[in-house]
C-alpha cells in the first residue's frame, strides 16, 4: 500500500526495539475476548485507476453534468468560482495543517482567518465575526442558545416561519433537551414574517429572522429591531445567500445583536450540501458569548506583528462542561476559501455580481410570468422568488431535468403544505439571458 | 546524527489585504451583463461592502506567501497527539472535485442524486463493518458534533423509556468536548479517575453508576494512548443499571481490524473522518463525525436517513423517535467522498495494516525516548504515547520550551499539556504514514533538545528561532482583543 | 511561582479556603483574590463580575478570573448584596496581579450576616491550610 512506508526490514528492526516478535503481539495488551474474530467485511483495495473509474461512474449518476442549469437556491447557490480559489486553497500548507495551536508555524492560517473575520464584519456590518461554524443552521442554533442563556429567566425563542425549514429543525434539536421552547412566528400573505403576531408574543429571549427569507423576500429588519427592543429580546438575523449583502443594507446597520449566515456562495462548491461555511457574527457586547475560535492580533518577542488563537477560555478544552459550545473543529479551510473569494471580488466585484443576481432574478420572474406562471408576492427580493405554476408543470419539470439537465425551481409544498403548486426559483450570475429565455420557452 | 529537516528559507513579509488595496482594482472576471439592470428599493440598498481591491496576482501572491508561513503534514512530521495527522492522499481531492459531486445540488431530488446517495449508503455500510455496529449516520459535521448527536440519542433513549436521567460519567482522560457535549443535553458530568495503570477500573464505575446516570463516555483507546481493557466489564455495569455506553472513536485509528467497538459493549460511537480516514484537517476543519449505533438505538438517528428501495436510494424523514436534524443538508458530503475513496484505496487489509503500523510507530517512539523524557505510564501503548517534562525540571525547562525548540528542528510539536491527567504532557502520535527514517530523525531531535535542556537551557527558552515569528504575546491578545483589522 | 515565604498575606484581611480575601470597613466588606491565587493563575486577562444589586449566599460562585489558558471560579466569602464592582478591571485586569489587595479588589458588598466574617481564616490559619 503506497501510503504505508514500512519495509519488511523496517518492521523487523522496529519490533526489536519494542520487544515484540510480530506486529500482532503489539496488541497483547488487549484481552483476546475483545478482539474481533472476523476481519473487516469490505471490498478489496482498488488501484488509483480502478478508483477513478468507480468514482466517475458514481459521480455521473448525479445530474450535475457540464451543461447543467441550476434555477434552484434554497440554501445552496450556483455562483462562479474563479480558478484562483481552488488553485490557492489546494496549497497543502493550508490544507494539511490543523488548528493553529503552534502560532509560530501557523501564521498563514492565522493571518488568513483574521482577514476572513475582518471581511465578514465588513460584509455584515458587525463588530466581531468568529473563525467559522459548520453551516448556517448550526450557527443559528448556537445564536439562539446564546439568547436563551443570557436571558436566564425567559426560556423561549421566537423564530420566523420563513427561516430555512432545516434551520428551524436544527434549532429544535439543539434547544429542546435543555427544556427550552421555540415558537414560530407566522408569515403574512406578502411572504414576510408577521410582525403583528410577533408583537403579540410575550416572554421571548430572542427573535430570529432570515433575510432574504426562505421565500426570497427581504424582511423589514428595522421594524423587527423596534419590536426586539420593546421586548428586550436579542435580535438575531440569519441568511442563506451571502451574496445578497453585496447589495442589501447590512444586518448590523439595523441593530442586529447576532448574525448567523451561510457562506457557501463565497467561492465554495455546492457539494451536495456540505461542507459549507457557517458565519457567526456579533456586537462587541457578545464577544465572550460567541462559540468557536477567534483569531486576534498581537506581537512576538521582537515586537513584530503576529496572530494567535485568543479568548480560548470560552472554549470546551478549557471550560469543559461550562463552555459556550462544544465546537472544536470548525470549517476553517472553507473560511480561508471564502476570504480568498472576498479578496478576489473586492468591493467592486461583489457589488456588480450581487446586482447581476438581482437583475437576472427579476428578468427570470418577468419571463416566467409571461410564460403563464402567476405572481404570488409583490415584496422586494434579491435572487429568489416564488411563483405559482400552471397545471402540468411538475411533469414538465421532471422531464426538463432528465432530458436537458435544467433544474427549474423547487416545489415548496413539502415545506409549506399550504403552498400547493408554488415553486421557489433562483437566478444567479451563472445563468445567461439565453438560458433564461430557453427555460421560459420550455415551460410555456 | 542525521541532518535534521528544519532550516531557514527565504520568507516573505506580506501585509494585510487591505494594506495592499488600491481603489479601482478587481481580481474577478466579471460576467458581462446581458439583461436589463433593475434597481432594488433605495431604502433597502446598502453601500458596497468595504472589501479590499486587488489584482489577481496580488491575491495569488498574498495567499502563496501566507501559505509559506504554515506547517502542514505535507511539510513534515506532525505528531500531534489525539489529532491523527496522517498523510492526506491526493487522489481523494481529485475524487471530491468531480463535477458530479462538487456541483450536485442538495435539493436536486433523490432521483437525480443517485450517485451521491449510493456513495453515502456504501460509506455508512463500510463504517458499520469497520466498527461492528448496525447503523450509521453521516450527518454530524465534526467529531464534537458527532458526540453531541450521540448524547442527544442517549437523551432521547431515556426519554422514550419514560424516565430522564440527570448525570453522565466522564473519565479524567476524556476529550474536553465530552463534558461540553453532555452539558448541551442538560447532563451533569460526573468525573471519574482512571486507575494507576492509566485505565478505568470497573469497581470505580460500579461505585458511582446508578439509575439516575444516563451512561458513560469512554474514549478507547484513551487519551493516554492506552487500551481500556476493562471495557466489557464496565459496559456490563452500566447496562445493568439501564445506562448506555458512549464511545469516543477519535482514536479508532489504532484498532481497525483488531477490535470492533460494537462487539465489546459500546452502544454508540462517533468517528472522525478527518483523523482515522485521512481527510485533510484544513487548518481546523471541515471535518466529519459519523455516528455508529447498535440496532436498538437506530430509531433515534438524525433525519433524513437513506434507505434502499429495490435499486434506488431515497431519503426518509418519517422516523417518529428521531432526535431530529443536526445539519442543514446531509453533513459534509465533500469530506465523505474523500473518506470513501480512502477506504476503497486501502481495503480491509490496508486498514488493518494502518492500525498495526500506527501502533508500531508509537511504541517504537515510546521505547526510544523513554530514557530521554519521563514516561508516566510505562505500558504498551496504542497509537500514541504520553511523556512529560519531569526530567527537565532541574533546569526549569518545560514541555512548552521543548515543543517550541522542535519547530527549529523542522517538526511540528506533539500535543502539549493534554491530557490533563499528566502534568506537562507531551503527547506523541506519529501515525502509520511516517517512515522509520523520519521517526528516527524525530527521536534524534528530541534527544538533542533534551541535551540542550541540560547544557544550554537559555536557548530553549528563546526558541523557536527559525520560523517567521518568535513566541507571541498571548496575554496582550486576550487582555485587549483585536479581532479585526 | 512564589515560595510560601514570599507570599504577601496582610494581617488585616480574612481568607477563605478558595483563596479569596475579605475586609470589613464600616458597613461594607471589600472582597478580592489573594496573592497566592493571583500568582497561581499567572497573568490575568479577564475578570467576570456580578452586577450591582445581585445578592448571594456565602460560598456562592459570583464570578471568574481568567488567565490565557485557565478559568478560575471565585466564591463569595460571606453572604450579601453587591454594592460596587471594580470597574477599572474591565480595561485593566492586570491590576489583580499588580495589586490584589488594593487597586485590584473585585467587589464590595453589604453583608447580610456580619458574623459570617468570623467563619473566615486569619493569616496564620490560612497559611497552615496552604502548608496542609
Amino acid at each position: 500500500m503506497r501510503y504505508l512506508p514500512h519495509t519488511t526490514e523496517d518492521i523487523e528492526s522496529m519490533l526489536k526495539v519494542t520487544g515484540q516478535s510480530c506486529l500482532e503481539d503489539l496488541f497483547d495488551c488487549i484481552p483476546d475476548n475483545l478482539k474481533t474474530k472476523d476481519g473487516i467485511d469490505i471490498p478489496e483495495s482498488l488501484s488509483e485507476w480502478e478508483l477513478n473509474t468507480h468514482m466517475e461512474a458514481l459521480a455521473s449518476e448525479n445530474i450535475a453534468c457540464k451543461d447543467y442549469k441550476c434555477f434552484i437556491g434554497a440554501g445552496r447557490y450556483d455562483h462562479y468560482i474563479p480558478a484562483i480559489i481552488p488553485y490557492l486553497i489546494s496549497r497543502s500548507e493550508f490544507m494539511t495543517a490543523y488548528t493553529p495551536y503552534q502560532p509560530e508555524v501557523s501564521q498563514g492560517t492565522l493571518q488568513g482567518i483574521y482577514e476572513f473575520q475582518t471581511m465578514v464584519t465588513a460584509l455584515l456590518g458587525m463588530d466581531i465575526a468568529t473563525a467559522s461554524h459548520y453551516d448556517c443552521g448550526t450557527a443559528l442554533a448556537e445564536a439562539t442558545l446564546i439568547a436563551l442563556r443570557t436571558s436566564k429567566k425567559v426560556r423561549r425563542i421566537a423564530v420566523s416561519a420563513l427561516v430555512h425549514p432545516s434551520h428551524r429543525q436544527i434549532i429544535q434539536t439543539y434547544i429542546s433537551p435543555s427544556g427550552y421552547e421555540m415558537v414560530e412566528i407566522p408569515y403574512t400573505p406578502e411572504g414576510r414574517t408577521d410582525l403583528t403576531a410577533l408583537a403579540g408574543m410575550e416572554d421571548i429571549a430572542g427573535i430570529a429572522i432570515q433575510s432574504p427569507n426562505f421565500l426570497g423576500n427581504i424582511e423589514d429588519l428595522a421594524a423587527v429591531k423596534a419590536i426586539a427592543d420593546v421586548k428586550k429580546s436579542l435580535f438575531i438575523v440569519s441568511f442563506t445567500e451571502a451574496m445578497a449583502y453585496g447589495l442589501l443594507k447590512t444586518p448590523g446597520s439595523f441593530g442586529a445583536d447576532l448574525v448567523a449566515g451561510e457562506g457557501q456562495s463565497l467561492g465554495l462548491a455546492k457539494s451536495f450540501g456540505g461542507p459549507g461555511l457557517g458565519l457567526l457574527a456579533g456586537t462587541q457586547k457578545q464577544m465572550r458569548n460567541l462559540p468557536g475560535r477567534l483569531i486576534g492580533k498581537t506581537h512576538d518577542t521582537n515586537g513584530d506583528q503576529g496572530f494567535v488563537l485568543t479568548l480560548a477560555t470560552r472554549e470546551q478544552h478549557i471550560r469543559r462542561e461550562k463552555a459556550s459550545s462544544n465546537i472544536c473543529s470548525n470549517n476553517g479551510l472553507n473560511a480561508m476559501a471564502a476570504a480568498m473569494y472576498l479578496a478576489t471580488v473586492g468591493k467592486i466585484g461583489i457589488r456588480e455580481i450581487a446586482q447581476q443576481n438581482h437583475d437576472k432574478a427579476h428578468y427570470l420572474k418577468e419571463s416566467l410570468l409571461t410564460a403563464g406562471f402567476e405572481s404570488v408576492y409583490e415584496t422586494p427580493f434579491f435572487n429568489e422568488f416564488v411563483l405559482k405554476a400552471p397545471k402540468g408543470f411538475e411533469q414538465k419539470r421532471t422531464a426538463l431535468i432528465q432530458d436537458k439537465c435544467i433544474f427549474a425551481g423547487m416545489n415548496l409544498e413539502p415545506f409549506y403544505p399550504e403552498l400547493k403548486h408554488h415553486y421557489l426559483f433562483c437566478a444567479t450570475e451563472t445563468l445567461s439571458k439565453k438560458d433564461i429565455d430557453q427555460l421560459a420557452k420550455e415551460v410555456k | 546524527m542525521n541532518e535534521q529537516p528544519g532550516t531557514s528559507g527565504l520568507i516573505f513579509n506580506e501585509p494585510l489585504l487591505w494594506d495592499k488595496s488600491r481603489k479601482g482594482r478587481c481580481a474577478m472576471s466579471l460576467p458581462k451583463p446581458d439583461v436589463e439592470r433593475t434597481l432594488l428599493d433605495e431604502h433597502l440598498t446598502g453601500d458596497a461592502p468595504d472589501l479590499p481591491q486587488l489584482s489577481e496576482l496580488d491575491v495569488v501572491r498574498h495567499y502563496t506567501r501566507l501559505s509559506q508561513w504554515n506547517f502542514g503534514v505535507d511539510s513534515g512530521m506532525y505528531p500531534l497527539g489525539s489529532c491523527t495527522m496522517k498523510y492526506n492522499p491526493k487522489t481523494n481531492e481529485v475524487q471530491a472535485a468531480r463535477q458530479g459531486f462538487a456541483a450536485a445540488h442538495p435539493f436536486a431530488g433523490d432521483m437525480f442524486s443517485q450517485g451521491a446517495l449510493k456513495l453515502m449508503a456504501n460509506l455508512e455500510h463500510y463504517l458499520a463493518k469497520i466498527t461492528g455496529f448496525d447503523a450509521v449516520t453521516l450527518q454530524p459535521a465534526a467529531g464534537a458534533h458527532g458526540e453531541f448527536t450521540g448524547m442527544l440519542m442517549i437523551h432521547a433513549f431515556h426519554a422514550k423509556n419514560g424516565r430522564q436521567r440527570s448525570k453522565i460519567i466522564i473519565p479524567d482522560t476524556a476529550h474536553g468536548t465530552n463534558p461540553a457535549s453532555a452539558s448541551l443535553c442538560g447532563y451533569e458530568s460526573v468525573n471519574i479517575k482512571s486507575g494507576k495503570n492509566g485505565i478505568l477500573e470497573p469497581e470505580a464505575v460500579a461505585a458511582i453508576m446508578d439509575e439516575d446516570t444516563a451512561g458513560i463516555m469512554v474514549t478507547n483507546p484513551n487519551t493516554l494512548g492506552l487500551f481500556e481493557s476493562n471495557i466489557r466489564e464496565i459496559a456490563d455495569i452500566v447496562h445493568s443499571k439501564g445506562g448506555l455506553v458512549y464511545g469516543d472513536g477519535a482514536n479508532m485509528n489504532a484498532i481497525m481490524g483488531i477490535v470492533k467497538p460494537g462487539e465489546v459493549g459500546i452502544d454508540i460511537l462517533h468517528l472522525n473522518l478527518h483523523k482515522t480516514f485521512s481527510t485533510p484537517h484544513g487548518g481546523g476543519g471541515p471535518g466529519s463525525g459519523p455516528v455508529a449505533v447498535v440496532k436498538a438505538l437506530e430509531p433515534f438517528l438524525p433525519i433524513p436517513r437513506i434507505i434502499k428501495k429495490l435499486d434506488t436510494y431515497e431519503w426518509v424523514t418519517d422516523c417518529p423517535d428521531t432526535i431530529g436534524r443536526i445539519h442543514t443538508f446531509y453533513g459534509h458530503f465533500g469530506v465523505m467522498v474523500r473518506a470513501y475513496s480512502y477506504i476503497l484505496s486501502m481495503g480491509a487489509k490496508g486498514l488493518a495494516d494502518a492500525s498495526k503500523l500506527a501502533v508500531l510507530n508509537a511504541n517504537y517512539i515510546k521505547e526510544s525516548l523513554k530514557g530521554t523524557l519521563n514516561l508516566p505510564y510505562d505500558r504498551p501503548c496504542m497509537h500514541e504515547c504520553v511523556f512529560n517534562d519531569l526530567f527537565q525540571k532541574e533546569t526549569h525547562i518545560t514541555t512548552m520550551d521543548m515543543a517550541k525548540r522542535l519547530l527549529d528542528f523542522g517538526f511540528h510539536p506533539p500535543t502539549v499539556y493534554f491530557p490533563m491527567v499528566v502534568d506537562g504532557a507531551f503527547m506523541v502520535e506519529p501515525t502509520e504514514t511516517e517512515s522509520k527514517e523520519d521517526i528516527d530523525q524525530f527521536i534524534d531531535a528530541v534527544k538533542a533538545i533534551a541535551k540542550e535542556a541540560k547544557e544550554n537551557p537559555e536557548k530553549l527558552k528563546t526558541a523557536p528561532l527559525r520560523p517567521k515569528v518568535t513566541r507571541l504575546d498571548e496575554v496582550t491578545a486576550a487582555r485587549k482583543p483585536c479581532l479585526r483589522g | 511561582m512564589k515560595e510560601m515565604k514570599d507570599l504577601n498575606l496582610p494581617d488585616d484581611v480574612k481568607y477563605t479556603k478558595d483563596h479569596e480575601w475579605a475586609k470589613l470597613s464600616g458597613d461594607i466588606v471589600t472582597i478580592g483574590i489573594n496573592d497566592y491565587a493571583q500568582d497561581q493563575l499567572g497573568e490575568i486577562v479577564f475578570v467576570e463580575l456580578p452586577e450591582v444589586g445581585d445578592e448571594f449566599d456565602q460560598g456562592d460562585e459570583f464570578g471568574s478570573v481568567e488567565s490565557v489558558k485557565a478559568v478560575s471560579e471565585i466564591y463569595l466569602p460571606i453572604a450579601g448584596e453587591i454594592v460596587e464592582i471594580n470597574a477599572a478591571l474591565e480595561d485593566a485586569p492586570e491590576l489583580v496581579n499588580d495589586s490584589c489587595y488594593d487597586t485590584g479588589w473585585l467587589i464590595k458588598l453589604t453583608p447580610s450576616d456580619i458574623s459570617q466574617m468570623d467563619t473566615l481564616m486569619d493569616k496564620t490559619a490560612y497559611l497552615d491550610m496552604l502548608k496542609g
